[in-house]
């Protein structure tokens, strides 16, 4: 990777020096901003294309110990035809799936145009080798996933080995790369913010992660709370505006878990459209993690096209 | 794409009659002045017509205001109480009326007056409330007596909010009022004096006369009033000042300000460019204490005037009543002629200036967001409160230095200080001649805090247990 910042990661020591000169966060002020953002009201046509454009954006996941192949079959399905009774409904940017059920889901999505995300790294908590964390990488890359979902090292962010935690994202980024494919798959960084604990550690870690040459820089697993929170989103949408004037790379963001409601999704996208503005409201760059999200989605769409609320009953629970 | 679609306050929840009186002695009553309209600044349209009140309809409301200082001021403290906080709980109750009447009135955005002045209200009557049946306790002695009858006029940026800050402690103390609202904007004060007989309130307590600048001389001069309380411009102040010298009667002056918000090049960036938009462009700059003066460390003037320019450049300008706007109308023809002329008097003075690429609406008082690089300090538009929205942006290069140019304006009523590092803060605050010091933070009101100026910027606090003071005999 050459960016004009290249050289901060020579040593422990340069990189600790230029994470530490980030402009400080102040809570107060980042909570109070998010607030007032969260209280645009969002009606009628707008709503309608922030439904679709939300849709658009979804990352369908299923991350449980208890996934077979018959749920994450299911869950395809309706990734790529979210509501059976409405073709103009869009279908959702990507699943997202452990490392073994990849080759699975590539093969129920095949041609739909749905991605393929796929966490790895010892999801949810890190905590095993790098050389364990590259070859779960490996096989979901070689399995096919267009997307990696990586974690950080959080033990070592938070006992300030940030060069650790740099060097794994840039092995993890390697690992990523696949024979006859110029790109690789996508990474997407964790940082489990919830664990970080404070937005000054929000903002170093995702400085961190965009050094080190990933794509994406993604909330949390969804297995910690709190998740996606509207400033900790705030301030990585900062991250990733004042990463791509500084170093000319633009990085997507992904918040994930806890994001339930249209309301939620809709809190998303104006925090987007006014931090970083139209060029992330693209699910090439901007994409939200749920599970549930997607059918209150649908419920919303419908409910605007028709005057009225169908039954959840009505919406199918894949 | 991302386009908001209109999404206005529906104005129907509020009842504007055609016409409205004074409001004297627990009755409304007509004016013997001529009346005039009070006008929506947003489109021109008048919303309805207001009377006058004369020197002898003041005179009536301060004899009503007197007649009932007796039973009101000799009430258990406990028995006060409960009247305000059941006019708080009212305002609760009708705060969305009250917000989109005030937005109608003065021309600030919905957003603000539904979640910033409302609320406030309220809570300065809660707070209040409280005092009442604990006077004793408030360092003024064991039973502080009121003044009397207090002569209250106020200004048009806050029209409910000075009201609330004039109104709660001049009753909790005992003390009975005559209050004269800005002629720009009375109509939230006389749906107050509604809610003051929906309270029950004993008529003569709360008195209010609408009228201009002689209705509220008849108010000030009047011989009975024993308390002058005022917020408004600096030469209006100094007409007070001069007006009640030698008769005793006890005055609190809320005057000018030109503020300065200082950034040093260690402060949170995105937070501080927030700030700066707080402090300037609440409000459509409309506010005493906004910090109109910015005063940033040399070495990152660059970087932090870039991120407020796009910052500035998202802001939403237009229809007060939609729930989505940021900047609403300038209140008066008159104001936006005063903000239009200290701007270009900034420009040929040779300043810089830049407002982001925004639409005014074609009807209506409209001022854009309006910023000025290269400012100095021997400018007017440094020294000058332009009351509008816009922001002179001068450097500083060493802390003893902005605090240099920061105390150098004849006013003194805030401050705002912005630095990750805590010792910096205390450092500044001990230096800046201002009634208050914000850090990390601008804008930010509390009842239980104390607000006023230094020097031309007035004198007495208003709010917190020193607000109690300017209403007791002590």
């Amino acid at each position: 990777m050459t960016t004009p910042l290249a050289d901060v990661a020579a040593s422990g020591a340069t990189l600790r020096a230029f994470l530490h000169g980030l402009p400080g966060v102040d809570r107060v002020g980042a909570d109070q901003r998010a607030k007032m953002l969260g209280t645009r009201s969002i009606k009628t046509t707008a709503k309608a294309e922030a439904i679709d454009l939300a849709i658009r954006m979804v990352d369908l996941t299923t991350l449980e110990g208890a996934d077979t192949p018959g749920k994450v079959r299911a869950m395809c399905a309706k990734a790529a035809h979210p509501d059976p009774s409405d073709p103009s409904v869009p279908k959702v940017a990507a699943v997202c799936v452990y490392p073994d059920l990849v080759g699975l889901a590539v093969e129920a999505l095949g041609g739909s145009g749905v991605k393929v995300a796929s966490v790895a790294t010892a999801f949810p908590s890190g905590r095993s080798s790098l050389e364990v964390k590259v070859a779960d990488t490996a096989l979901a890359v070689a399995a096919g996933a267009d997307e990696i979902d990586m974690v950080i090292d959080r033990g070592a962010f938070l006992a300030g080995d940030y060069l650790k935690v740099y060097e794994e994202i840039a092995a993890i980024k390697a690992a990523c790369a696949r024979p006859g494919d110029e790109h690789g798959a996508h990474l997407k960084v964790i940082l489990e913010t919830g664990e970080l604990a404070t937005y000054d550690n929000v903002r170093r870690a995702s400085w961190l992660a965009m050094l080190a040459g990933g794509d994406f820089i993604k909330t949390s697993t969804g297995k910690v709370q709190p998740a996606a929170t509207l400033p900790v989103t705030l301030i990585m949408l900062e991250a990733v505006r004042d990463f791509l004037a500084a170093t000319g790379r633009k990085v997507g963001v992904k918040p994930a878990g806890g994001i339930r409601t249209t309301k939620d999704a809709i809190k998303m996208l104006v925090l987007v459209n006014e931090t970083v503005g139209e060029g992330w409201l693209d699910p090439d760059w901007f994409r939200l993690g749920a599970s549930t999200l997607l059918n209150d989605l649908l419920m919303q769409r419908q409910k605007l096209a028709t005057g009225r609320y169908a039954g959840p009953d009505y919406f199918t629970l894949d | 794409m991302f386009e908001y679609a209109p999404a206005p306050e529906s104005r129907d929840v509020v009842d504007i009659k055609p016409s409205y009186g004074l409001f004297i002695d627990g009755e409304f009553v007509d004016g013997a002045g001529t009346s005039f309209k009070t006008v929506n600044p947003a489109t021109e349209e008048a919303l309805a017509e207001v009377a006058a009140a004369s020197q002898a309809d003041v005179d009536r409301a301060v004899q009503a205001a007197r007649k009932a200082f007796g039973a009101w001021s000799a009430m258990p403290g406990s028995e006060r109480a409960k009247y305000l906080f059941r006019i708080a709980r009212i305002i609760q109750e009708r705060s969305r009326e009250l917000a989109v009447l005030e937005t109608l009135d003065n021309g600030k955005p919905i957003r603000e007056s539904r979640d910033v002045d409302l609320p406030l209200v309220a809570a300065h009557f809660f707070y209040y409330a409280g005092w009442a049946d604990k006077l004793g306790y408030a360092g003024y002695g064991p039973a502080p007596k009121p003044l009397g009858v207090a002569g209250q006029v106020i200004p048009w940026n806050f029209p409910l909010l000075m009201l609330a800050w004039k109104i709660a402690p001049a009753l909790a103390c005992g003390n009975t009022v005559v209050l004269k609202p800005a002629e720009t904007t009375p109509l939230t004060a006389l749906l107050f004096a509604e809610i003051c007989r929906q309270a029950d309130l004993p008529p003569g307590v709360v008195n209010i006369v609408t009228g201009a600048g002689e209705t509220g001389a008849a108010v000030v001069n009047h011989p009975d009033v024993n308390k002058v309380a005022f917020t408004g411009s600096t030469e209006v102040g100094r007409l007070i000042a001069r007006s009640v010298a030698g008769t005793g009667k006890k005055v609190t002056l809320e005057l000018g300000g030109k503020a300065a918000n200082v950034i040093f090049d260690d402060a949170a960036i995105d937070q501080a460019v927030e700030g700066i938009v707080d402090g300037i462009f609440f409000n459509q700059g409309h506010v005493c204490c906004a910090g109109s003066r910015l005063l940033v460390q040399e070495s990152i003037a660059e970087e932090l005037l870039e991120s407020l320019k796009r910052r500035l450049s998202r802001l939403r300008l237009g229809d007060p009543l939609d729930k989505n706007t940021d900047i609403g109308a300038i209140n008066s023809a008159e104001q936006l002629a005063r903000v239009r002329e200290l701007s270009d008097i900034g420009e040929a003075e040779g300043a810089e200036r830049w407002s982001p690429a925004c639409t005014l609406p074609e009807r209506g008082f409209w001022f854009p967001p309006t910023v000025f690089t290269g400012v100095a300090q021997s400018h007017r538009i440094a020294r000058d409160e332009v009351f509008g929205p816009v922001l002179a942006v001068l450097t500083f290069r060493t802390p003893a230095e902005a605090v240099e140019k920061a105390n150098n304006t004849p006013y003194g009523l805030s401050a705002g200080v912005w630095t990750e590092k805590g010792s910096r803060i205390l450092w500044m605050a001990d230096r800046l001649r201002a009634g208050v010091v914000w850090a990390n933070t601008f804008n930010k009101f509390d009842p239980a805090s104390p607000f006023g100026g230094y020097k031309e910027s007035g004198y007495g606090r208003e709010g917190g247990r020193h607000g109690l003071e300017a209403y007791l005999d002590v």
